[in-house]
């Protein structure tokens, strides 16, 4: 396991579009040498080729050179120290540490374990900085400071990571059926996409009821989906929520969506409900605000909602449009065949995310290939879900 | 509800065949400004029902200049595009409700955001 990742065959403007879109990579760049020991590093930076080097080491030009220690904190004259050594390169600008031109970096490797950090670096590495990644994303777009919250609403960084599967971009419309509190159409609408969702709560769709904050009884009048975009300065992308059930369309027959992501129920935590009759059920008490407007509360099983996700994704979906959503997975039994299909949606990644020893949820991402014929698109009905028994501290 | 959203709703009534479009009844109806996106507008144009999308705006008085047809040509008419812009995404119904054309089912509208949801015996 390495925090560090060498790629090959990439331009510098491929670097730059990943770099702008991705919470998973922290900065990239130009790798120009490495080594295990610093003697190791100057023989690999001197075989470098100098006319790739030079147009960065000009005359006229500013430049800085950043010194990261992964595993280790490193005084600060250790590092000029370690700078200074580098005079064996050719910098033939000035420095300028506030707003320079080019900016360089040494990168030590010490190695995973904090409780035992070696003396000397791993590995190290030496290289022109071109990128930082999306990371302040997860930190500026923390559910912790949103103003609208509910006990399953999707963390910034898989929101994002959701949206980024989904090949979210600017001026696309995106649909979420089992919307919440709109966690991931905030991350999809960060990337410029117009966002709409339907959920069958009707208080979350709402924004009222019982607050999901420990000092907090009911929820304030600003909780809601739209004012959680309106705080990160997207609500124009905002199209609308509807309260409804998944499992009964409201959607005209046509290709509407460029990508629907969500995060359906597990059947833990929050209840999984649907329309429809059942001898067994109960009408929920007619008390407003406790409850939601569900006329009759019934299991929605948990092979039908995605069959019926992947199927409605087959209709609405434009070509080339995208599914994202979690399959909770019981991992004692779980094989690969488990993962849902449909004729017309071709598997793209399937990433697990472990929740406990037996329990895990599998990111799934589908892309729409064809059209349905008409009325039939029958998605491969999956005999081996389990419904996940109820646990209050299963999910992060 | 927005006029957009309106476009892509049918009602799902168990045996209603012609379920489409929802009929408005608005009590409260609001105008705001949304920033105009001409692509945004340009590619969800071939996804509208376009005389759906011009009786819905009519019905509710908000018609103003948007033709009865079509213009072809549209990616380049920057004046075609913000009035559809404007009928799309800026006209919200917020109180009322659409009315399913053959079963005459009504869906509530309070606070912009319609309830679909179906009765046991309806769904």
């Amino acid at each position: 396991q390495s925090p560090f990742w060498r790629l090959n065959g990439l331009s510098e403007e491929d670097v730059n579009s990943i770099m702008a879109r991705t919470v998973c990579a922290k900065s990239a760049f130009e790798l120009w040498g490495h080594g295990r020991t610093h003697s190791e590093l100057r023989t690999s930076l001197l075989k470098y080729p100098t006319e790739n080097m030079s147009p960065f080491l000009q005359k006229d030009s500013t430049y800085k050179i950043n010194v990261y220690t992964f595993n280790k904190t490193l005084e600060f004259e250790d590092r000029i120290k370690k700078i200074d050594a580098m005079e064996y390169l050719s910098f033939e600008g000035r420095v300028n540490l506030k707003n320079p031109k080019h900016i360089f970096c040494l990168l030590e490797d010490y190695g995973t374990d904090p409780n035992n950090i070696p003396d000397e670096p791993l590995y190290i590495y030496f290289g022109r900085w071109i990128a930082d990644g999306q990371r302040e994303l997860i930190r500026s777009h923390s559910v912790k400071n949103r103003h609208f919250i509910g006990n399953t609403s999707m963390d910034a960084g898989l929101s994002f990571i959701m949206a980024n599967h989904a090949r979210v971009k600017a001026h696309d419309l995106v649909y979420d059926p089992f919307v919440g509190t709109g966690s991931l159409l905030v991350a999809c609408s960060h990337f410029g996409a117009y966002v709409c969702g339907t959920d069958i709560d009707y208080n979350t769709i709402h924004g009222i009821g019982k607050a999901s904050r420990k000092n907090q009884k009911w929820r304030g009048p600003d909780e809601n989906i739209r004012a959680n975009l309106r705080q990160y300065g997207s609500e124009k992308l905002y199209v609308d929520v509807l309260v409804s059930d998944a499992s009964k369309p409201i959607w005209r027959d046509g290709m509407l969506f460029d990508a629907i992501i969500t995060d359906p129920p597990y059947g833990i935590r929050e209840s999984t409900r649907r329309t429809g009759s059942q001898k067994d059920s109960v009408k929920p008490p007619e008390d407003y605000v406790g409850d939601s407007h569900v006329p009759v509360s019934m299991a929605y099983h948990l092979s039908d909602i995605f069959t019926d996700l992947l199927n409605f994704s087959a209709h609405h979906l434009v070509i080339g449009g995208r599914l994202v959503y979690w399959l909770p997975i019981y991992r004692p039994e779980y094989c690969e065949e488990m993962v849902p299909l449909n004729a017309c949606l071709r598997l793209v990644s399937n990433c697990e995310q472990t929740l406990s020893s037996h329990t895990s949820r599998r990111l799934i991402t589908m892309e729409k290939i064809k059209e349905p014929e008409v009325g039939v698109c029958p998605s491969i009905r999956i005999e081996f879900i389990f419904e996940i028994p109820y646990s209050r501290h299963l999910l992060p | 509800m927005k006029l957009l959203t309106h476009n892509m709703l049918t009602s799902h009534v168990k045996g209603v065949t012609k379920g489409y479009p929802l009929l408005i009844k608005a009590t409260e109806v609001k105008v705001s400004e949304v920033e105009f996106n001409p692509n945004f507008v340009s590619r969800m144009i071939p996804k509208l029902e376009w005389s759906a999308l011009v009786q819905a705006a009519d019905g509710l008085g908000h018609l103003q200049d948007l033709p009865a047809e079509l213009v072809t040509d549209y990616e380049k008419n920057e004046e075609f595009l913000r009035k559809v812009h404007r009928v799309l995404l800026e006209v919200e119904v917020l109180e009322g409700c659409l009315q399913c054309p053959e079963s005459g089912r009504e869906f509530p509208i309070s606070r912009g955001v319609p309830n679909m949801l179906l009765n046991e015996d309806e769904a």
